[in-house]
């Protein structure tokens, strides 16, 4: 049986987040199929990196160690993925959602002409019947993702081209060990034979960290604060739900006014109008110039001490009640109810 | 100073950024009526990079290369009221279905065709698939490198493009040799507004296919003013293996598609207490406003 394969992404020779997550779901599959996990890590200095990932239990890690592979840059990590599947034949490829595999996964995807499905969700072993060609599929994998900016839900599937690659994005699927004991072996790959030097055309002048700009307009989900926040202090609670959720903190004018947050984050008449997915209001009671900025968000959710807040007109859920309180509670409950 | 020939390959959108609340019909599935369909918002970005090239190097061109149905024909004059050149819209009955990877085929067997290209420059991902996929799919079908999650297109020098790339955590500056597909993100900047003076000269730009039903008179036009066909190219126009188009060429099957659900209006009134809390968390989840 033809093994699953999770590509490792390296993050200043540390393990990335979302790689632990995938070979968790990696196993699972792999389990439930009943064939190996194996695990292709590709950079430099990657001495004991098998340590970190064995005990989710891998049962093959390649490693491609080369001073030219770090930081990741898209040819020659292509390259050598491209080659490695040819020669494996995996029926499945996980990679994260990240700015690398985003990266990596289509280009393997157009070598290889096989299937690649982007920001999975949920992945799920599967029949399939094709009616029109009377033909029948078992153990696909269903790569259950939304679509058409979040209003719908589709489930790809990719019958007859192999691998079956998928991307999903950090923090999506669990993180579990397996078993901190768990034995696998390693194939050191030959970078000289993986690649060839037009694959180092592309030269790395600069790499650093950086902040990014706020970008409310483009996000799906807004927690916006308003005078009733009451401190720059408890604006820290906005962010930390935002941040949770994957979403942007907004704000009233008052809230700014009040030098709680930067001008850049107001949302209204004379700040920003935004129509995310999902608007949480907080301390905010809805003056009219407020809510022609974000009236026409899909829902709101409107948390305020006052019951009469004109902003209750229009939310979806009323929450009667002090942010302080309940931001800490919805953060509690969403991860207790994820993964 | 010769400049240099850029493609910007851009996508007709629905506009599933707005959806309101009108935006889903009452049975849960998306009203397609609601959604005006848009210039996708990373291909203006990407436009803008490709427009200040051409500021900097005088001599440079912009063509604008979109697949879609007729009316994508559209996004092809936004372009050239924004400082683009000319057009290429690739529409045939034979790419209906493709998946990514058709797609991408498709569009890179146009450009083998078309030739002639220094930088192909496209937005990141289109809104209504958010993949991210067809500009490194072209890049490689093309056999050249790929930057994605570019900024910023810094300098063009002796054959080198330098590009700051945005990253979840950080930046980072890279040089890549001529020729090569950039795809920017929305951190780069907008796109400049359209030039009056552009849309007086471009307002008649056409398909052939926009020409045959249009009023005849205008028809002398189009012999007068070369610039005003848009070029409209079909399999006929290129070389491809139909068994690479469309549903066929395409590995992805959709083998579900659910519509997510709203919820009615009206708002559910809800208190602090855990058991509420709990209960919210779970319908957001559930009915994947979140998560």
């Amino acid at each position: 049986m033809n093994s699953v394969f999770v590509y490792i992404e390296i993050e200043a020779g540390q393990v990335a987040e979302v790689s632990m997550e995938l070979l968790t779901k990696g196993r699972a599959l792999a389990t439930e199929l009943k064939c190996k996990l194996e695990a292709i890590a590709i950079g430099f200095k990657l001495d004991g990196i098998e340590k970190d990932i064995f005990p989710y239990g891998v049962d093959v890690l390649h490693i491609a160690d080369d001073k030219r592979l770090a930081p990741y840059t898209t040819l020659p990590h292509t390259s050598i993925v491209v080659k490695l599947f040819q020669e494996e034949k995996p029926q499945i490829a996980l990679m994260g959602a990240s700015s690398v595999g985003r990266d990596l996964g289509p280009r393997v995807s157009s070598a290889l002409h096989s299937g690649l499905t982007a920001d999975c969700t949920s992945l799920v072993i599967g029949d399939h019947e094709d009616k029109k060609l009377n033909k029948e599929y078992t153990d696909l994998l269903y790569q259950i993702r939304p679509a058409f900016g979040g209003n719908i839900i589709a489930t790809i599937i990719n019958p007859d081209c192999r691998p079956q690659m998928a991307t999903v994005r950090e923090g999506v699927m669990k993180k579990e060990i397996l078993d901190p004991k768990y034995k696998g072996t390693i194939n050191k790959l030959d970078v000289s034979k993986y690649t060839s030097d037009v694959d180092f055309v592309v030269e790395m002048i600069e790499r650093h960290m950086e902040k990014s700009k706020v970008n409310i307009k483009g996000a799906g989900i807004i927690v916006a604060g308003g005078y009733g926040v009451g401190s720059k202090e408890n604006f820290n609670l906005l962010f930390e739900l935002a941040e949770v959720l994957g979403g942007e903190v907004g704000a009233s004018r008052a809230a700014v006014d009040s030098g709680y947050v930067d001008h850049e984050r107001q949302i209204g008449q004379t700040g920003t109008t935004v129509r995310p997915k999902l608007y949480i209001a907080c301390g905010i009671s809805g003056q009219i110039q407020h809510r022609a900025g974000m009236e026409e968000s899909a829902q709101i959710i409107a948390i305020n001490t006052d019951p009469e807040a004109p902003i209750n007109s229009i939310a979806d859920y009323v929450i009667t009640g002090d942010v302080a309180e309940i931001l800490p509670k919805m953060i509690k409950y969403y991860k207790a109810n994820t993964k | 100073m010769k400049g240099y020939k850029i493609i910007v390959l851009a996508k007709q959108v629905p506009d599933t950024r707005n959806v309101g609340k009108d935006a889903m019909k009452a049975d849960g599935t998306v009203n397609r009526a609601a959604l005006p369909a848009i210039f996708n918002p990373e291909d203006l970005n990407a436009l803008e990079q490709a427009l200040r090239i051409k500021d900097n190097f005088p001599g440079t061109t912009i063509t604008v290369l979109t697949m879609g149905p007729g009316r994508a024909a559209e996004i092809i004059r936004e372009g050239l009221f924004r400082g683009a050149d000319d057009g290429i819209l690739l529409t045939d009955r034979a790419f209906a279905g493709s998946d990514t990877l058709a797609t991408s085929y498709a569009i890179a067997q146009t450009l083998k065709k078309y030739g002639n290209y220094d930088i192909i420059i496209a937005g990141r991902q289109a809104i209504d698939g958010d993949t991210a996929q067809v500009g490194p799919q072209v890049a490689e079908k093309l056999g050249i490198p790929q930057i994605t999650y570019a900024e910023e297109i810094q300098a063009i020098n002796k054959g080198m493009v330098t590009v700051k790339r945005r990253l979840e955590r950080g930046v980072e500056v890279v040089k890549c040799p001529m020729p090569l597909v950039v795809t920017v993100n929305s951190s780069a900047p907008d796109c400049r507004a359209r030039n009056a003076k552009l849309i007086m000269k471009y307002k008649h730009a056409k398909t052939i296919s926009e020409m045959q039903v249009s009023n005849e008179d205008y028809l002398h036009l189009y012999n007068d003013r070369p610039y005003l066909n848009i070029k409209e190219w079909t399999v006929q126009d290129i070389e491809v293996d139909m068994n690479e188009l469309g549903l066929t060429g395409s590995p992805t099957k959709v083998k579900k598609v659910e519509n997510v659900v709203l919820q009615s209006k009206g708002a559910k009134v809800i208190t602090s207490s855990d058991e509420d809390m709990d209960q919210l968390m779970r319908e957001l989840i559930e009915n994947h406003t979140i998560g």
